[in-house]
């Protein structure tokens, strides 16, 4: 054995590896073609794929209508997609009951909700003036979309639609229900036992029930409570009953991540001598919904979409402004497909949208975790 | 032990049980520390060393008897708590650095937060800290880019940024790569040559003859025997410390 080792070391610089691992030639053979059944079921999938795109590009665009026409869509029916709708009836739609001449409002106002809540979104806007500008952005926005004063006709609540409030719907409860669920979530997880015993029921009565139960009971059951003659706007009502509803869930999406962080965290902060709210703050929380950061936007983008359900207390979002828009008028109601598939784009956009706000906070807060 | 000073760490028939599962984890302690003391504390695994220095700094809770830490007796007032836990410093065995935070910021985050020390000054004695553990150009790393051993040296300058009288060291080299062992070692031995007191619950017997004053043998939540480190390794008295010892030593 002694023979083979000597006291010269001769390093061995490092070389490629040997054979073509880059490229798509590459890549095609390593993933779609790596075997005598993969490469069948790739041929067979592309077979597919093309006979379904060719179809649907058929009825979507080549032969679809796309002018308002009402007969040229009928005799497309079956063959052809009639776009025509949405250039009918797109603005009701996205626009809801809101008065037709009006329709600058919405625009400007969830323009502006948009902005700010996009600021929030990044930590470099995260200073003193964050607050003020929320508070500027909601007086401006309800100024504006309710009217009465500043020479702007008065559109009452019930009226607002489309869009804007299913974008208006979704931003206030979740801003709202945010911070409730944390608080709910240390709650439950505290050692004083009214405190945990009220998060906990909280948490499973809300679980326990639909959130069109919610919804309802708080539009048609809190007015009984109320004193005679007193009358909480409807979309107060909803929105509480949306921000409950949310934070519940959220409250369990955060106690997940509460109890994954490892107890010598909360120790090490104890021994350096840091208040149970100074721990939370500094340590506890930052780590905590980092880690759960998917299952958050998860819930948001969710909560999104179930804004559709205030449809039961005659509140016309999005998707129940199609309905509202399709159902009364007889010659348009055929063509409810691609007014879905339009609405099915709007959706996709934001929540696609959140998808990838998602996908950046977790880069940046992976950062301090490469090693 | 001098007949004048009172012990900084005085144990006065502590029992404790977990409450789980009801087991006497800690059964009859009659231990006083001197200030200045090293002492190491060693045995079997499940033994309750570190149970038993967890309860100095109030980590675990005791069901019966004392323990007095620096005048203050340890127990369900908080305020005595607060006042013990920002004398006493601990370093654990998984370190423990807070992961989203750099090093210099895990340093400054207690004296900015609970000694309300200004963050010019907080960052200066820092970086004093970092450097007298030999890590100052790593300051502005985050804790996972480091090694064991250097991040087991940034817990200990933390712990040290508190100007703390006693020093905690839970099994401080025990998840370490051997080769960093004897860094963070090194650490200690300087820390005890400076005089701080200092309890260490490890298994590094070198470390033991080379600083402490005492060695504590604990087996089953109870102190089987405690004498001078060359006495205890050479001329172990009870079976049990004699049966630990060749299992420890001889390897």
């Amino acid at each position: 054995m002694s023979s083979t080792n000597s006291s010269q070391f001769q390093p061995i610089t490092a070389r490629p590896m040997p054979g073509r691992r880059t490229g798509i030639v590459a890549w095609l053979r390593a993933n779609l073609f790596s075997g005598p059944i993969n490469s069948l079921m790739t041929l067979a999938t592309v077979a597919l794929l093309a006979w379904s795109i060719s179809h649907a590009f058929d009825w979507a665009v080549a032969r679809a209508v796309f002018g308002a026409h009402l007969e040229a869509c009928n005799n497309a029916r079956g063959l052809g997609a009639c776009w025509g709708v949405i250039a009918e009836k797109g603005r009701l739609i996205v626009m809801g009951r809101y008065p037709d001449t009006e329709h600058w409002r919405p625009v400007i106002a969830t323009t502006l909700m948009l902005l700010v809540v996009g600021a929030s979104c990044m930590p470099r806007f995260w200073n003193r003036w964050l607050p003020l500008a929320w508070l500027v952005m909601l007086a401006v926005y309800f100024t504006l979309m309710k009217g009465g004063m500043l020479g702007l006709t008065e559109v009452p609540t019930d009226q607002w639609g489309g869009l804007p409030l299913t974008v208006m719907l979704t931003v206030i409860s979740m801003t709202l229900a945010f911070p409730l669920s944390i608080f709910v979530a240390l709650g439950r997880r505290s050692t004083m036992p009214a405190i945990r015993t009220i998060c906990t029921l909280y948490v499973e009565l809300i679980r326990g029930v639909p959130l069109i139960t919610v919804l309802f009971m708080a539009s048609f059951m809190l007015p009984l409570f109320m004193p005679h003659g007193v009358t909480i706007d409807v979309l107060i009502r909803v929105i509480v009953g949306i921000t409950l509803f949310s934070a519940a869930y959220m409250a369990e999406v955060v106690r997940g991540g509460l109890q994954a962080l490892p107890k010598g965290q909360t120790e090490a902060a104890a021994t350096l001598g840091l208040t149970y709210w100074q721990t939370q703050r500094k340590i506890v929380l930052p780590q905590a919904l980092a880690m759960v950061v998917p299952s958050l936007m998860n819930t948001f983008i969710g909560m999104f979409k179930d804004t559709s359900l205030v449809t039961i207390v005659s509140l016309y979002e999005l998707t129940g402004a199609l309905s509202l828009a399709l159902n009364s008028d007889a010659d348009w109601r055929p063509f409810k497909i691609e007014a879905y598939l339009f609405i099915t784009l709007i959706y996709f956009v934001f929540c696609f949208a959140m998808s990838r706000y998602s996908l950046w906070v977790e880069a940046r807060t992976a950062v301090s975790k490469v090693r | 032990m001098s007949a004048q000073e009172a012990p900084i760490i005085r144990f006065d028939k502590v029992n404790k049980w977990y409450a789980s599962n009801g087991y006497h984890v800690l059964r009859d302690i009659n231990l006083d520390f001197a200030k200045g003391e090293k002492v190491v504390i060693c045995g079997p695994s499940g033994s309750g060393k570190s149970t038993l220095i967890r309860c100095v700094n109030a980590l675990e809770e005791y069901q019966e008897g004392q323990l007095t830490v620096d005048g203050t007796v340890v127990g369900d007032d908080l305020k005595g708590i607060d006042r013990v836990r920002r004398e006493v410093g601990m370093v654990f065995q998984q370190f423990n650095l807070f992961p989203h935070l750099t090093v210099l910021e895990n340093l400054i985050l207690s004296p900015t937060w609970v000694a309300r020390t200004p963050r010019n000054e907080a960052i200066d004695k820092a970086m004093a800290q970092l450097e007298r553990v030999r890590i100052a150009e790593h300051a502005h790393k985050y804790p996972l880019q480091l090694s064991g051993g250097q991040q087991q040296r940034v817990a200990i300058a933390r712990a040290l940024c508190l100007k703390p009288k006693i020093m905690l060291f839970d099994e401080p080299t025990s998840a370490l790569d051997p080769e960093m062992i004897k860094e963070v070692l090194d650490v200690m031995i300087g820390l005890a040559d400076q005089g701080m007191t200092m309890l260490c619950v490890t298994h590094e017997m070198g470390f033991a003859k080379a600083v402490a004053d005492r060695v504590i043998f604990m087996d089953q939540g109870q102190v089987v025997e405690q004498n001078t480190p060359e006495e205890f390794f050479n001329h172990p008295q009870n079976e049990r410390s004699q049966d630990f010892l060749s299992k420890i030593l001889g390897h």
